[in-house]
């Protein structure tokens, strides 16, 4: 009894670590429209675990709806910048929820917008950098209320 | 479609800024984004939106189906004399929805 208590208050405790923290996108099993659409982003590169922060409630009241600030380490100068930030959901009807084009005009490649959700999900974000490199993180969003009734 | 939305956009801009200094941008606008793709249509969706500073991109955004109803942005553009902004989102239909905004930048 107290070791399977003590092995769910573990389970329990791992998987609020896991909200918090940007999950490995690496991890996260994608179907081929998902998998397309990311190619079509990489256009042959591979993408980095890191540097971007997903800032989401782990619980939408509303999938309709849903908060989300994304953030990347960048000095956004015109040598070091994010050129592109993109969003893309993995139980969606259809991946694609939409991309920014950043310019060193900006400060920091910090974004706030809401997103659709239709269920609880993995989405991922994928930021590419103006030295060619690609980064990418996932966060994983439980919905009270789906969001794809439009 | 006779019936199609028309959509205000508002923007919130601080009323001056030192050239250099971060600006806060905060845009708006009501808009349904029906997608039809699981509910009822016809489709009414936006396509980009475009944020420029004197006539110079600093930031868009390409909307697919994900894209929440009511779109909102915020983002942090670095203060440039004169500090004209425009605002544009453009339909899929090519209806153009746009607004304008000044700071004042010293």
């Amino acid at each position: 009894m107290t070791l399977q208590r003590r092995t769910f208050m573990a389970s329990a405790a791992a998987s609020a670590v896991l909200v918090l923290l940007p999950l490995p996108a690496a991890a996260i099993s994608l179907d081929d429209e998902v998998q397309a659409a990311l190619d079509a982003i990489l256009d042959g590169r591979s993408a980095e675990e890191g540097g971007i922060a997903l800032d989401t409630p782990a619980v939408a009241e509303n999938g309709a709806q849903v908060p989300l600030t994304v953030r990347v380490d960048s000095p956004m100068t015109a040598e070091d910048h994010v050129s592109a930030i993109h969003i893309i959901a993995t139980a969606n009807p259809e991946p694609g929820i939409g991309s920014f084009h950043l310019t060193p005009h900006l400060t920091k490649a910090e974004v706030f917008t809401r997103i659709r959700l239709a269920e609880e999900q993995d989405f991922l974000v994928l930021a590419e950098l103006s030295d060619g490199r690609v980064l990418q993180a996932a966060a994983r969003t439980a919905v009270s209320i789906g969001g794809c009734a439009t | 479609m006779s019936d199609l939305h028309q959509s205000t956009p508002r923007v919130r801009l601080p009323r001056s800024a030192s050239a250099g200094d971060t600006i806060e941008v905060r845009t708006l606008i009501d808009h349904p984004m029906v997608t039809a793709v699981s509910g009822p249509g016809p489709r009414d969706m936006l396509a980009r939106f475009e944020a420029t500073m004197n006539g110079e991109t600093v930031i868009a955004y390409d909307f697919a189906n994900g894209a929440a109803a009511n779109p909102t942005f915020t983002f942090h553009v670095r203060a440039a004399a004169p500090g004209d902004f425009t605002f544009t989102w453009t339909h899929e239909d090519g209806r153009r929805f746009t607004t304008e905004g000044s700071v004042r930048v010293t």
